[in-house]
């Protein structure tokens, strides 16, 4: 079982990944505030998840039969808006409107606000519990979706998530797949120095998962994850995907200072250049 | 002899009853399910009870998840755990969107005894009052509490239900009609009223029968939903006896006794005592001797109504 995907297809993927980077830094700027950088860091998974690997229905956002994404870290719904949006969900130019008085898109996710948000957010280190509970729901309804989380390295530190580490491989949720955005930073500086989480792999393992390490920026690699996942039975996959906080917008790449500070004016044409 | 019933041991008892009819109710405990006496469900559903081990906030995380995809879900542990330990996600993931899981702690007040402090929840209601979208309730007896897992069990939305450890005496009859939001008058009265909650509810009729033969009437209501409260109960007791005492197995900060002052302050303010835990902690002891030296005894109730009825 699994996803083919040809070369052209990858370019098509990688074509709407810049786009859904170009919104991200036009919103951002728009509303003068929120995090560029991992929501840079998560877009090449999320936007691979929304237009090749999920099964999803925009038009139709409560389809029992769908495939869940859950965005544990709340933190980067920019670009999660951007590529429902651009999926279908609603408008993009409601994209424009993020944080301000009135708008759907809330500072982090709302799940009773935004057309195809699964879970309500910005409290770190909940949504791999949450996830399970889906997948476990899932079972229980004899439902064949699957149910797929992007998390933080930082938000790793939670102990929380390692609650849900042990649970998730003992209730054997195979329909669960995770992927950790280890961009290698925090708001603090890096991770290894605010708080070390290496090794990752040996840890999640020795919890119990099915363990992937890729480059979280290729499309192929991201796609082929998945479709391992599909194919292992009995227990959670966990991806270790190594990203780069701010990809794309070379003078946020690695960047701690672009954690959560919306870009100027300025800043946004130059990006946007960038992203041509 | 006033017959006894441990409210958990009413919960279990529903839980197994609700599970026959519905087959989407789940249970979740995190390793206190022989306590909280879910483990009967266990017994009876093995497939739709999940037990998390002692890791709480994972355990309301996939309540949470499981509530998204159209479970009714019930999450148990002790009072202290199911609500200090797992205050923020209870705040981002449960009561913020609204989702449909039901928080049923035991062991709550400084009835647990023994065990002492760190397992006597004096300071629950106030968090979970504090919550937009959650609902509050504290049943007095067993009775009530099957009428209120069943109630709750039937209505969409967040709601956290507080029980206890010791065996409450029986306060209300098979028939009584329990309502979310609705407190009740257990006796009427015209020189006060005396507002409780859980097992104070026993205590408060206890003192009312004490009063009468002192010639004061003293109206008792039981106030099982602390939120949202029933206000025209309250205001109406206001009017009505002028003096008001209330009685609850929690910190006189945040629970029952500020619900009540916060609608009187508003609307017809009158002589109020608040009979609870006097911002301290507990300690180990029997319940019985708890209750005394925190003065929630129904000698203590009948000096504080006396006490308000003389500032009229
Ligand atoms: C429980 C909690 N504590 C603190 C924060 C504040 N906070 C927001 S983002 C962040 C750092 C997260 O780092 P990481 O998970 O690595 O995110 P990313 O690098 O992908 O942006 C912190 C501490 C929070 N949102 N939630
Ligand atoms: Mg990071």
């Amino acid at each position: 079982m699994g996803i083919e995907i040809s070369n052209e297809q990858i370019q098509e993927l990688e074509a709407k990944a810049k786009d859904v980077r170009r919104w991200i830094i036009k919103m951002l700027a728009e509303a003068g505030s929120g995090h560029p950088g991992g929501s840079l860091s998560s877009t090449d998974i999320i936007t691979a998840l929304y237009f090749k690997i999920m099964n999803h229905r925009p038009a139709d956002p409560k389809w029992e039969d769908r495939d869940r994404f859950v965005l544990s870290k709340g933190h980067c719904c920019p670009a999660l808006y951007a590529v429902l949006a651009l999926s279908g969900y609603f408008p993009t130019d409601e994209l424009m409107r993020l944080r301000k008085l009135d708008s759907f898109l809330q500072g982090h996710t709302d799940m009773l606000s935004t057309p195809g948000v699964e879970i309500s957010a910005g409290s770190l280190g909940q949504g791999l519990s949450i996830a399970g509970g889906m997948a476990l729901a899932g079972k229980l309804n004899h439902k064949d979706y699957h149910v797929y989380v992007v998390l933080g390295d930082g938000e790793s530190q939670e102990g929380q998530v390692w609650e849900a580490a042990m649970a998730c491989p003992h209730y054997k949720l195979d329909n669960l797949c995770a992927f950790l955005d280890y961009n290698k930073l925090q708001i603090d500086g890096p991770v290894a120095e605010v708080m070390n989480i290496a090794p990752l792999v040996d840890k999640f393992r020795a919890f119990g998962w099915h363990t992937i390490e890729i480059d979280g920026h290729n499309m192929n690699q991201i796609i082929q994850a998945t479709n391992e996942a599909k194919n292992t039975r009995g227990k959670p996959t966990m991806v270790i995907a190594h990203t780069i906080k701010g990809k794309g917008v070379s003078f946020m790449e690695g960047k701690v200072e672009w954690h959560g500070v919306a870009p100027s004016k300025e800043e946004r044409d130059k990006a946007l250049e960038e992203l041509q | 002899m006033v017959e006894l019933m441990a409210t958990r041991d009413a919960y279990g008892k529903t839980l197994v009853k609700l599970g026959k009819e519905n087959q989407e109710i789940v249970v979740l405990d995190a390793d206190c399910s022989s306590s909280t006496r879910t483990s009967m469900f266990r017994e009876a559903f093995p497939d739709r009870f999940f037990n998390f081990g002692v890791a709480e906030a994972n355990m309301i995380g996939f309540a949470t998840g499981l509530a998204t995809c159209g479970k009714i879900v019930f999450a148990s542990t002790f009072a202290v755990f199911g609500s200090c330990r797992v205050f923020d996600q209870v705040r981002t993931s449960i009561a913020w969107p609204k989702l449909n899981v039901k928080i049923v702690v035991t062991h709550a007040g400084i009835s647990v005894g023994e065990d002492g402090a760190s397992h006597q929840a004096i300071e629950d209601i106030a968090l979970m009052r504090s919550l937009a979208n959650m609902t509050v309730i504290v049943p007095a007896d067993g009775i009530e509490t099957e009428k209120a897992i069943i109630a709750c069990s039937k209505i969409s939305g967040p709601f956290y239900i507080r029980l206890g450890r010791a065996k409450f005496p029986i306060v209300f009859s098979d028939d009584y009609e329990f309502k979310i939001g609705k407190g009740t008058i257990l006796k009427d009265g015209k020189d006060a009223t005396i507002i409780a909650i859980g097992l104070m509810v026993f205590e408060a009729l206890q003192a009312a029968s004490d009063l009468e033969k002192e010639g004061i009437s003293t109206r008792v209501i039981n106030m099982s939903t602390i939120k949202p409260i029933d206000k025209e109960i309250i205001i109406q007791a206001a009017q009505e006896t002028r003096a008001i005492v209330t009685c609850e197995e929690h910190s006189i900060i945040g629970g029952l006794g500020s619900a009540v002052a916060e609608v009187l302050v508003e609307n017809c303010p009158v002589p109020m005592k608040r009979i609870g835990a006097p911002d301290k902690f507990g300690f180990s002891a029997t319940p019985a001797e708890l209750l005394e030296r925190f003065g929630m005894k129904s000698t203590h109730i009948v000096k504080a109504v006396k006490e308000v009825v003389s500032k009229k």
